[in-house]
C-alpha cells in the first residue's frame, strides 16, 4: 500500500512513556558500542574460539530451526483445525517452553535423555549418547525455539480460515491434496516467519544449552556461552562478540518484517 | 442426478427437506437466516447435521437416525461442488491453475488437466484470463473463474451459493445468462434471495423461512400464485409468457410487452418478460408521447406495500404513492391503463 495512513489523534502524554521505554531498550546497545576497541575489534571476533562458536551457533540453529519447521508445522495444524479433547491443555502445554525458564527446560531434557534419564538408557543401550554432545545442542534450542513456530504458525492459520480447504475439497481434492496444495503455499509467510523467530531464538539459546550441554569448545560451546565465559577472562571480546549476535539478530528482525508484509 | 436431503439441526433451528430430481434445478428462496447456506454446506459435506439422511441418487452420503448407527462421507468423495458468494479462488495459483485444481485432484496429469481447464474457461467465455493472478480479475470475472473451477471438477450436483450477489449491477446479467447456459441439464440447487434469478434459473422453488420449508413447487406457481407472506412479499414481480417477436413477448391473449434483451431472441421460441411493480405506471386514459407499453387492465385489488399501494390487476401489478390512488380514484373495478417503459423490462428466452 503507498497511500499513507491519516495519522490518528493520539493523546500526547502517550509519547513520553514511548520514549523512555524505547530508550530502555536502545541505550544498552549504545552504550555497549561505546566500549568496544574498534582497534581489536577485528582480531577479537576472528579469534579461533570465536569462529568456532558462531560456526557451532550458526549450523545448530539452522539444524533446530529445521527440526521446528519439521515438527512445528504439523503441530500447528493439529492446533488449528483438529477438533479432539483436551486441545486446550495440549496448546499450554506445547506453550509451556515458551514461559519456563531455559535452565529448567535443561534440566528436563537431562532428566529425559540424559544417562540416566527417562530414554537415556535406551539411548545408550544402541550406543548412542546425547547428552553434552552437539546434539544436546540441537535438542535444547529445538525445546525452546519450537513454540515460537508453533504459535506464529497457529495464528496464521487460524487468521487465514478453511474457506478454501473448504473449496479445495468440493473440487474433489484429499485431505492430503488440500494441506500440500491449498494449507501450505496459503501460510507459507506466516511458515516463514516462525522459522526465523525460531532460528533467531536458537542463536540465542543459553541457559538450556549450558545445562543441557555443556561448554565444550567447537563441541557444545556455541556463541552466548563464548560470551558469557569470555566476560570472565575478557570483557573486550564479550563485547566485541555481543556487537556480533546483535547485528544478527537485527538481520533477522528485520526479515522477519519483510516477510510479513508480504501477506 | 437426483438429491434428496433431510436435515435437521436443532442448534440452529433448522428442520427440512430438499429434493431435486435429476437435471433440474431447485431455488431455495428466504429471508436471512433461514438456513439456506447452512442446508448447502451440509449437502456439500462441510457441516454435519445434528441428525436426518442426504442421499446423492440412491447413495447416501450422511445418515443419522440420533441412535446408533450413522453414515459420513467426506467433501470430496461426495461430486458436488459449492460455488459460494465471493468466488473463493485460490490466491496462490494462476486462473488456470485454479480451473485445473479439480481435475488434477482426482489424479489427472498436469498436462491433460492443463487441457481440460483451458476447454471450461472457453466454457464460461474466460479464454483469455488463464494466466492472470485472481488478484488481477474483476468481481464478475472472478465468479466466472469460479464456476468453470466448479463445472471441471465434473460434479454430479452443483450448489450454488448467492452467486450473483457479490457481483455489481453490470456484471451480474452476463453470469446469469452463463449460468442459464450451464444449468440446464443439470441438477443443481440454487440458493438465492433474488427473485429474478428464480425465475430464469430454476425449474422449481423452494421457499424457505425459519428453518423450515414452507412453500414448494414448480416455479411459475409458486411465484405468480405465492402461498406464503415471504413469498407473495418477495414474488411480486411481473411475469408475462409468451413468444419472442423482435424484442418483445407476445401472449396467446394477444398482450404484446416490449422490452431489452441480453442476447438476441430467435422469433417465436418461448419467452417471459419481467418488470417490477415499481416500473409501472398507473393511468386514467391512455398516456401520450414517449414509446412505452401501454396495457388496458381492470383492478382487482388495493394493498398497502411499504410507503406505497400495490394496484393489482388480474395479470399485472403497480405500485403507485397513496396520493397516486387518490387521484386518480383507484377503486377495486376502475379501469385503468398501465404503461412501462421498454428499457425497464427484461425478456428473456426460457
Amino acid at each position: 500500500m503507498t497511500a499513507r495512513r491519516r495519522p490518528l489523534g493520539l493523546p500526547v502524554w502517550v509519547f513520553l512513556p514511548a520514549l523512555v521505554g524505547g530508550a530502555f531498550v536502545v541505550l544498552p546497545l549504545l552504550s555497549m558500542l561505546t566500549r568496544i576497541e574498534w582497534g581489536r575489534f577485528g582480531a577479537l571476533v576472528t579469534s579461533p574460539s570465536s569462529v568456532a562458536a558462531l560456526g557451532l551457533s550458526l549450523r545448530t540453529s539452522l539444524l533446530s530451526t529445521a527440526l521446528c519447521v519439521l515438527f512445528g508445522v504439523p503441530m500447528a495444524v493439529v492446533l488449528a483445525r483438529a477438533q479432539f479433547r483436551g486441545q486446550a491443555l495440549a496448546r499450554a502445554l506445547v506453550l509451556l517452553p515458551l514461559v519456563l525458564p531455559p535452565v529448567v527446560g535443561g534440566i528436563a531434557l537431562l532428566y529425559t535423555f540424559g544417562r540416566r534419564g527417562l530414554l537415556g538408557h535406551t539411548f545408550e543401550v544402541l550406543g548412542v549418547h546425547v547428552a553434552f554432545t552437539t546434539t544436546a545442542v540441537v535438542l535444547a534450542q529445538t525445546f525452546v525455539a519450537l513454540p515460537f513456530l508453533v504459535v506464529s504458525l497457529e495464528g496464521a492459520l487460524r487468521t487465514g480460515g478453511t474457506r478454501y480447504e473448504d473449496v479445495a475439497a468440493t473440487l474433489g481434492a484429499r485431505p492430503t491434496t488440500v494441506f500440500l496444495r491449498v494449507t501450505l503455499p496459503l501460510v507459507l509467510p506466516g511458515l516463514a516467519s516462525g522459522a526465523v523467530l525460531a532460528f533467531a531464538r536458537s542463536l540465542g539459546e543459553f541457559g538450556a544449552t549450558i545445562t543441557f550441554a555443556g561448554s565444550l569448545q567447537g563441541v557444545t560451546r556455541t556463541l552466548p556461552l563464548e560470551i558469557y565465559l569470555q566476560r570472565e577472562t575478557d570483557p573486550q571480546a564479550a563485547v566485541a562478540l555481543s556487537l556480533v549476535l546483535v547485528v544478527v539478530a537485527t538481520v533477522v528482525v528485520t526479515l522477519t518484517r519483510r516477510s510479513r508484509t508480504v501477506l | 442426478m437426483s438429491l434428496h436431503a433431510a436435515i435437521r439441526l436443532p442448534d440452529r433451528d433448522l428442520d427440512l427437506v430438499l429434493d431435486v430430481a435429476s437435471g433440474r434445478t431447485l431455488a431455495v428462496l428466504g429471508p436471512n437466516g433461514a438456513g439456506k447456506s447452512s442446508s448447502l454446506s451440509a449437502v456439500a459435506g462441510l457441516l454435519r447435521p445434528e441428525s436426518g439422511e442426504i442421499r446423492l441418487d440412491d447413495r447416501v452420503v450422511f445418515s443419522d437416525s440420533g441412535s446408533g448407527r450413522s453414515q459420513w462421507v467426506p467433501p470430496h468423495d461426495r461430486g458436488v461442488a459449492l460455488l459460494a458468494q465471493e468466488a473463493r479462488l485460490f490466491p496462490h495459483l494462476s486462473v488456470c491453475d485454479n480451473v485445473a485444481f479439480g481435475p488434477r485432484s482426482t489424479g489427472m496429469r498436469r498436462g491433460q488437466s492443463r487441457e481440460a481447464a483451458r476447454r471450461w474457461l472457453a466454457e464460461v467465455d474466460g479464454v483469455d484470463l488463464g494466466r492472470r493472478r485472481p488478484s488481477a480479475l474483476s468481481g464478475g470475472q472472478a465468479q466466472r473463474v469460479a464456476l468453470a473451477r466448479a463445472l471441471a471438477a465434473q460434479p454430479r450436483l452443483l450448489l450454488l451459493d448467492e452467486p450473483l450477489s457479490a457481483l455489481d449491477v453490470d456484471a451480474a446479467p452476463a453470469l446469469r445468462q452463463l449460468l442459464r447456459r450451464v444449468l440446464r441439464d443439470r441438477t443443481t440447487v440454487l440458493v438465492t434471495h433474488d427473485i429474478l434469478d428464480a425465475v430464469l434459473l430454476a425449474d422449481d422453488v423452494a421457499v424457505v423461512e425459519g428453518g423450515r420449508v414452507i412453500e414448494q413447487g414448480p416455479t411459475s406457481q409458486v411465484l405468480t400464485r405465492p402461498t406464503s407472506a415471504f413469498a407473495a412479499r418477495i414474488a411480486g414481480l411481473n411475469l408475462v409468457r409468451g413468444v419472442a417477436r423482435g424484442t418483445s413477448v407476445v401472449t396467446v391473449t394477444g398482450l404484446r410487452v416490449e422490452g431489452l434483451t441480453d442476447e438476441p431472441l430467435q422469433e417465436g421460441q418461448e419467452a417471459v418478460a419481467v418488470f417490477t411493480p415499481s416500473a409501472v405506471s398507473v393511468f386514467r386514459r391512455p398516456p401520450e408521447g414517449s414509446p412505452r407499453n401501454v396495457i388496458a387492465a381492470q383492478v382487482t385489488e388495493l394493498e398497502p406495500h411499504g410507503h406505497q399501494v400495490r394496484v393489482r390487476t388480474p395479470h399485472l401489478s403497480a405500485d403507485v404513492t397513496p396520493a397516486a390512488v387518490a387521484e386518480l380514484g383507484l377503486a377495486p373495478g376502475t379501469p385503468v391503463v398501465l404503461s412501462v417503459k421498454a428499457s425497464e423490462v427484461a425478456v428473456y428466452g426460457v
